[in-house]
């Protein structure tokens, strides 16, 4: 398919399609409505089902029995949508459905506001419901890689068993730019644990998220902390950018936030100070390695966290040091967005404090 | 060699359940996998277990099944329903299930005109966590929220859940039955046959209320609590057909 | 003859097939304890029986299996 020009929800939108998503559960919320809006007139093309919810709630758990029955399932909310979709994100991991998740970021707390914003990520990457559990989050910097991205989300999905976040923000889903809706190779993925009924297998499938024994309750703890720590030995995945120049300073930031730390970089060049980005794609599995490979490098006083949020990723960044450099945080609250200069001029500030 | 007229249904395991004596659950688990196993439903039925007393009942069916979130067994079987289209889909929940924290998922999937059944089992309290006030527990009636027995200018009124069912354009069947003698739990095995074979020949939401028995959390013993339900859940929740769109 | 069987360790003594019997040939036996500690029931007159089904129908935990001959 050729490069065309598509708005970011609906670019998204038919990239889950073509990585075989056919059931859409939604309910609608700025500023991902063009998600739902575009799959209910794409599904039924391509004999997929959409269905608008009464509420997340219920979204999630449509997504939970569609995924539990083996089909190439997926939401989209934005934050607050996001909070009421967190018990149905807990049981999915727990009876370990395949399914993916839009999050459009918002503003917050509480209804907060429409716009982006990356304060989420607490609710992303350290699990809003109840339990140990984790959930795969990519976080994508691009239109191209946000749709290149949705078959990778499908793939892990029913790979390990688990759902799979997508953590755009509100300007990700509201920008246009030309995008290439790849032909994607779907894989068949064993769906013998799926509820299609019986149909002569030796045990019916129970699609469960009751462990009342307590013994039982921790074996089966144990097997998920084991399949989280392949995805975290496996799945990582960033992008590194002007690392290898002797940076001064090492900025980690995502998502839109990444876009204009690559601007305030080349604007800080200028000024002749040498700065370099950490971009992680994966929000979890968190890049912990390639941050303290970065932070490690001699030229490096400092790593930044660079977000639309109060230093939540910050938290994150400052395990991955783990103390061998200064981690500074240089961030806008309230959905706006830090622009080149006043990222570069908190860089300079940091630079002039040491 | 004796001839039997009547066995246990291929679709129950052959396990103690954990229900109290007298729990009526059991009775409906049974009339449930009867009705499956007689429209030859038993390799495509699929259920969606509520939480409460009857979460648990994955341990005791044959067929497949999947563990909703409180609540929420209604929305999960929509998702399930749309994958499986050729199959027998069904909910089992309890009063606060339905009728509490999933009231809007209930209402809804009847409003959509959802292909599969509902079962709600009303015993008008809440049993697996000991007893509480339930939406349908009656006007004076103890429990361990409502010490003294309900009071309505406190806590307002039983929900009549088949009512509020049937008023809805989606809903296709809705019906009340009973467990109190031999002759309703015939009428109910008939009804949720019923619900069953209208959603196999693809025809909307169908909703079987089963009003049933607590004994422990009411304490009674079990022959004194169907006494019970005769005569204080009957009055409150009449039994009936309260929708059918296929009657003639 | 027409008979009904129970299977002592799934009943849970409940009374309710008593209540149901019309013959009322049914009792929680008085000396027999399984292994829950349960009086399950049992058939006092088997002679009697119709194998009119109604003790399965109300038995909670299909416990009962009814003959015809």
């Amino acid at each position: 398919m050729a490069r065309v020009l598509m708005k970011g929800n609906e670019a998204i939108a038919e990239a889950a399609v073509a990585a075989g998503c056919r059931y859409f559960f939604g309910y609608p919320i700025t500023p991902q409505n063009e998600i739902p809006e575009y799959l209910s007139k794409r599904l039924p093309e391509v004999g997929g089902y959409f269905v608008q919810a009464e509420s997340e709630v219920s979204a999630i758990n449509m997504v939970y029995g569609a995924g539990g029955s083996g089909g190439r399932v997926m939401t989209s909310s934005s934050s607050p949508g996001i909070a009421l979709k967190q018990e149905g994100l807990s049981c999915l991991a727990c009876a370990e459905v395949p399914s993916v998740i839009v999050n459009m970021m918002r503003g917050g707390p509480g209804i907060g506001s429409i716009q982006a914003s990356q304060a989420d990520y607490f609710q992303t990457v350290k699990g809003g419901g109840n339990g140990d559990y984790m959930i795969p989050a990519y976080a994508p910097g691009t239109l191209q890689e946000a749709c290149d991205l949705m078959a990778k989300a499908f793939d892990v999905a029913f790979e390990y068993r688990t759902p799979v976040m997508i953590a755009g923000d509100g300007m990700l889903g509201q920008m246009m730019e030309p995008v290439e809706i790849k032909k994607v190779d779907i894989k068949e993925y064993d769906l013998s644990w799926a509820t299609r009924g019986r149909n002569g297998a030796k045990e019916p499938h129970i699609v469960l998220t009751a462990h009342l024994d307590a013994d039982d309750l921790e074996a089966f703890n144990e097997y998920l902390q084991a399949k989280y720590r392949k995805i975290m030995a496996k799945e990582v995945m960033f992008d590194e950018h002007n690392l290898d120049g002797d940076p001064e300073y090492v900025l980690v930031a995502y998502g839109t936030v990444s876009r204009i730390c690559k601007n305030a970089i080349a604007k800080l060049k200028e000024q002749g100070v040498n700065v370099g980005l950490l971009r992680p794609i994966t929000l979890w599995p968190f890049p912990n390695e390639a941050i303290a490979r970065a932070a490690a490098r001699p030229s490096v006083k400092a790593v930044v966290s660079v977000e639309m949020a109060a230093g939540q990723m910050m938290e994150d960044i400052k395990i991955a040091v783990n103390g061998l450099k200064p981690v500074e945080l240089i961030y806008r609250l309230g959905s706006i967005p830090p622009s080149p200069d006043f990222i570069a001029t908190k860089v300079l500030e940091l630079k002039g404090r040491k | 060699m004796s001839q039997a007229v009547f066995t246990k249904t291929k679709l129950l395991r052959d396990v103690p359940t954990h229900y109290c004596p007298g729990c009526t659950h059991g009775i409906i688990h049974r009339l449930v996998g009867e009705a499956i196993e007689e429209l030859g439903m038993s390799e495509k039925a699929i259920g969606i277990d509520s939480v409460g007393c009857s979460g648990l009942m994955f341990q005791y069916f044959l067929f497949d099944q999947q563990c909703a979130a409180h609540g929420r067994a209604p929305a999960v079987a929509t998702g399930v329903k749309r994958v499986n289209p050729d199959c027998l889909v069904f909910t089992y929940q309890g009063d606060g299930d339905l009728g509490a924290i999933g009231n809007a998922e209930a209402n809804h999937a009847a409003i959509r005109g959802e292909k599969f059944t509902t079962i709600l089992v009303n015993n008008a309290i809440y049993g697996m966590t000991g007893g509480q006030m339930a939406p349908t527990t009656l006007p004076g009636m103890k429990s361990t929220t409502t010490q003294r027995g309900r009071d309505v200018e406190m806590h307002g009124y039983p929900l009549r859940a088949a009512e509020m069912i049937a008023s809805h354009e989606g809903t296709y069947y809705a019906e009340r039955v009973s467990l109190h003698d031999t002759a309703n739990i015939l009428k109910a095995k008939k009804a949720i046959t019923k619900a069953f074979r209208n959603q196999c020949e693809g025809k909307g939401f169908n909703f079987i209320e089963v009003l049933s028995t607590c004994p422990t959390n009411w304490g009674k013993n079990p022959v004194e609590a169907l006494e019970w339900l005769k005569e204080n859940m009957i009055p409150y929740y009449p039994l009936g057909v309260l929708k059918d769109k296929g009657a003639a | 003859m027409p008979h009904i069987t129970v299977d002592a360790e799934i009943c849970k003594g409940c009374g309710l097939c008593v209540r149901a019997c019309p013959k009322k040939i049914l009792r929680l036996s008085p000396t027999v304890l399984n292994q829950k500690g349960y009086n399950p029931a049992e058939c006092v007159d088997q002679p009697q029986c119709t194998a009119c089904r109604s003790c399965a129908l109300t038995c909670p935990d299909v416990a009962i299996t009814v003959y015809k001959d």
